[in-house]
């Protein structure tokens, strides 16, 4: 008979977080809503002291269980900049994708069908298509710079998607939920910046080492960058922000003029891709 | 009624076994390709969709195409249209049905497919596809049904019918207008973000889908003993004309505006097509195919000498097919991927597996029609009887 009872609890349990989720999702469209959706105080997105050096040290979620769980970083709109002036002068320098695709398990196909990336670099030129001009400076002419998503404050991706698998949580991350998604890909139809990646093939094969603490994909899902919004609850900047040399990323909340993205941005001039189409992209690049 | 379509000649049978045998084979690949995921089609990490969801919209096109039957015959009388809005209909089940299993085979997920109803997202035109789809499936599934239910039996169909299919008429044309919009309401995809997407959508399957009806009605003719009249033939030969003129027309406007205006991002899909892009020259000589087959089927129809040729009429039906399959069916969709946001160019060809999937998906609508005409015109024969 224990058996039968586990197997009662188990149906049981799985029909009340269908409930629940159903429930949830009729509230607010979004599971997860009270976790996820910042409380809306004054935390700005700066200084989380210590764990800086490289995110491929990041601390296994489990252990935050026992001591105290740091406070989770909120904003009201979070936004990156990247100084590309910072970023080119350390050419070939590639520390931030690995350190996201490493806390993030993203797959390393070597072949561009298959290929999975959430932060890597492309042409100046084809990334800001808008700056591109004959007379270029060398160094941008030839240049690659580092795409994302942008976690657009207009985003075309989740307008289209028929299952609500991807929304903007109400401080501007664009999430996707690797379990609602059902792979039809009109997110990646209409994002303008090329920033979803679809697992054409199962993709824990091709990940070097499985960190424990971030679920691996099923094949047959679309995935993207996620602005860190596990490490953010945990009170951590993104990974890429932490693992650049040269500090070239910066992240904070566009919503508070003291945060190092406000300042940047009062600071320098600023583009943003493709700023015509209307999806407000929330990733700046300072020159 | 289902019987009738178990009582057939050996030719019959035959027909029957090879679709079974290309549904069998499409079945296995599918099982391949739930097995290893779609990376066993030609899609990649820049052409994301491709064969599956092409045949999807150039068969909405075929659906929503029966209204080119149904339409003169219940708002201007055509009553020469009589015999054959059942086979238009029938048509449109087959062809709805192939939509719904291109999208299913197209999806990473395919388990979760029911997420779209337990997540109605009324921001997404995909939802928007499926209730005006599902819902043209039903309307024609009644229309059919209740209509040969009254043939049989030798009454009049009910009055209630009448309002259900007024009510399909402007629903043909919602599903490949809803359909078009999936396309034409991204800004991402300059190739497709053209107002007049959806008007081609409806001009060039009001011109496709006659000429498979005529295909259809010449065929009958050779293997059974039903009968259309050259009078039902020729006023469908008539819609194709006025609906393949407005299609070229429409290209026209495209080519106009993208070249005139002269934004590179709108003229590379174009050159992509046309005359390749980098080196990319896969589908260019298909377009100029699909081009010379339109001018050469309007040419014979509107030369009245030729129409009038029973043969010719038959090539130029084909023509038309062919044409607005390969604008369809392989360049619309992947054009609009190429070149990526980021510029690149790249080729996508469909797969083996990719194909044959696709196949088994084309004989199983093959075999609906097949079963659905064969239900009706042994209906028919038993009322002449």
């Amino acid at each position: 008979m224990p058996l039968e009872r586990r197997t009662f609890v188990k149906i049981g349990g799985l029909a009340a977080l269908g409930l629940a989720g159903g429930a949830a999702a009729r509230a607010g469209g979004v599971i997860d809503a009270a976790r996820l959706v910042p409380a809306g105080d004054a935390a700005t997105g700066t200084g989380t002291p210590g764990s800086a050096g490289a995110a491929a040290a990041a601390a296994p979620a489990t252990s935050a269980a026992t001591t105290t769980a740091p406070a989770p970083l909120e904003a009201k709109r979070w936004a990156m900049v990247v100084d590309l002036g910072a970023c080119l002068r350390h050419e070939g320098c590639e520390d931030c994708t690995r350190a996201c695709h490493a806390v993030h398990n993203v797959p390393d196909f070597p072949n561009r069908k298959d290929q999975v990336e959430w932060i890597w670099k492309e042409p100046f030129v084809e990334a800001l298509p808008d700056q591109k001009h004959e007379f270029l400076p060398g160094n941008l002419a030839h240049a690659d710079v580092l795409v994302f998503c942008n976690h657009c404050d207009e985003p075309a991706c989740t307008r289209v998607c028929p299952t609500q698998a991807t929304w903007k949580r109400e401080d501007g991350v664009v999430m996707m939920d690797w379990h609602r998604c059902i792979g039809c890909r009109y997110c990646i139809a209409a994002c303008p910046y090329g920033s979803r990646s679809f697992n054409w093939r199962d993709p824990r094969p091709a990940i070097a080492k499985i960190d424990p603490a971030f679920p691996t994909r099923t094949r047959g899902v679309v995935e993207k960058c996620n602005f860190c919004e596990e490490r953010l609850a945990e009170g951590r900047r993104p990974a890429c922000v932490e693992a650049c040399p040269p500090k070239a990323l910066l992240f904070g909340d566009l919503e508070d003029a003291g945060s190092p993205v406000r300042q940047a941005l009062a600071d320098k001039p600023a583009m943003r891709r493709r700023p015509g189409l209307g999806t407000q992209p929330q990733v700046y690049y300072l020159l | 009624m289902f019987e009738k379509a178990l009582r057939g000649g050996r030719h019959y049978w035959t027909w029957v076994v090879v679709l079974v045998g290309l549904i069998a084979l499409g079945g296995a690949c599918y099982l391949l390709q739930m097995q290893e995921g779609l990376r066993i089609t030609g899609l990649s990490r820049d052409v994301t969709w491709g064969f599956y969801i092409a045949q999807f919209t150039f068969l909405v096109g075929v659906a929503a195409s029966a209204v080119m039957v149904v339409l003169p015959y219940y708002l201007h009388d055509a009553k020469v249209f009589g015999p054959i809005t059942v086979l238009g209909e029938f048509l449109a089940i087959a062809a709805v049905t192939m939509c719904v299993m291109f999208i299913v085979v197209d999806l990473g997920q395919p388990g979760r497919a029911f997420n779209m109803l337990l997540h109605p997202s009324p921001s997404s035109i995909l939802f928007w596809d499926m209730v005006v789809l599902s819902g043209y499936l039903v309307l024609n599934v009644i229309i059919t049904r209740v209509g040969l239910a009254a043939e049989r039996s030798g009454q009049k169909p009910p009055a209630w019918i009448k309002p259900v299919i007024l009510l399909s008429i402007p629903w043909a044309f919602s599903i490949h207008t809803v359909t078009a919009f999936i396309y034409s309401g991204l800004a991402a995809r300059p190739f497709w973000m053209t107002a007049v997407l959806a008007p081609r959508f409806l001009a060039s399957a009001f011109a496709s889908g006659p000429a498979l009806l005529v295909l259809v009605c010449l065929l009958l003719a050779r293997l059974t003993r039903f009968r259309v009249g050259q009078e039902a033939i020729g006023k469908l030969t008539v819609i194709m004309t006025y609906a393949l003129l407005a299609n070229v027309f429409f290209v026209a406007m495209e080519f106009f505006t993208a070249f005139y205006a002269a934004i590179p991002e709108h003229t590379a899909h174009f050159r992509y097509l046309f005359v390749g892009l980098e080196g990319h020259r896969g589908l260019v000589p298909f377009m100029w195919t699909a081009e010379l087959l339109a001018l050469g089927a309007l040419v014979v129809l509107l030369v009245p000498s030729l129409k009038r040729q029973t043969g010719l009429l038959a090539a130029a039906s084909a023509a038309i097919i062919v044409s607005v399959w390969i604008e369809k069916g392989m360049a619309m969709v992947v054009a609009g991927f190429v070149p990526t946001p980021l510029g690149r160019v790249v080729s996508y060809w469909p797969t083996v597996p990719e194909l044959l999937i696709s196949l088994g998906i084309y004989a199983f609508g093959a075999l609906l029609v097949t079963g659905f005409y064969k239900i009706a015109l042994s209906v028919r024969g038993e009322v002449a009887a």
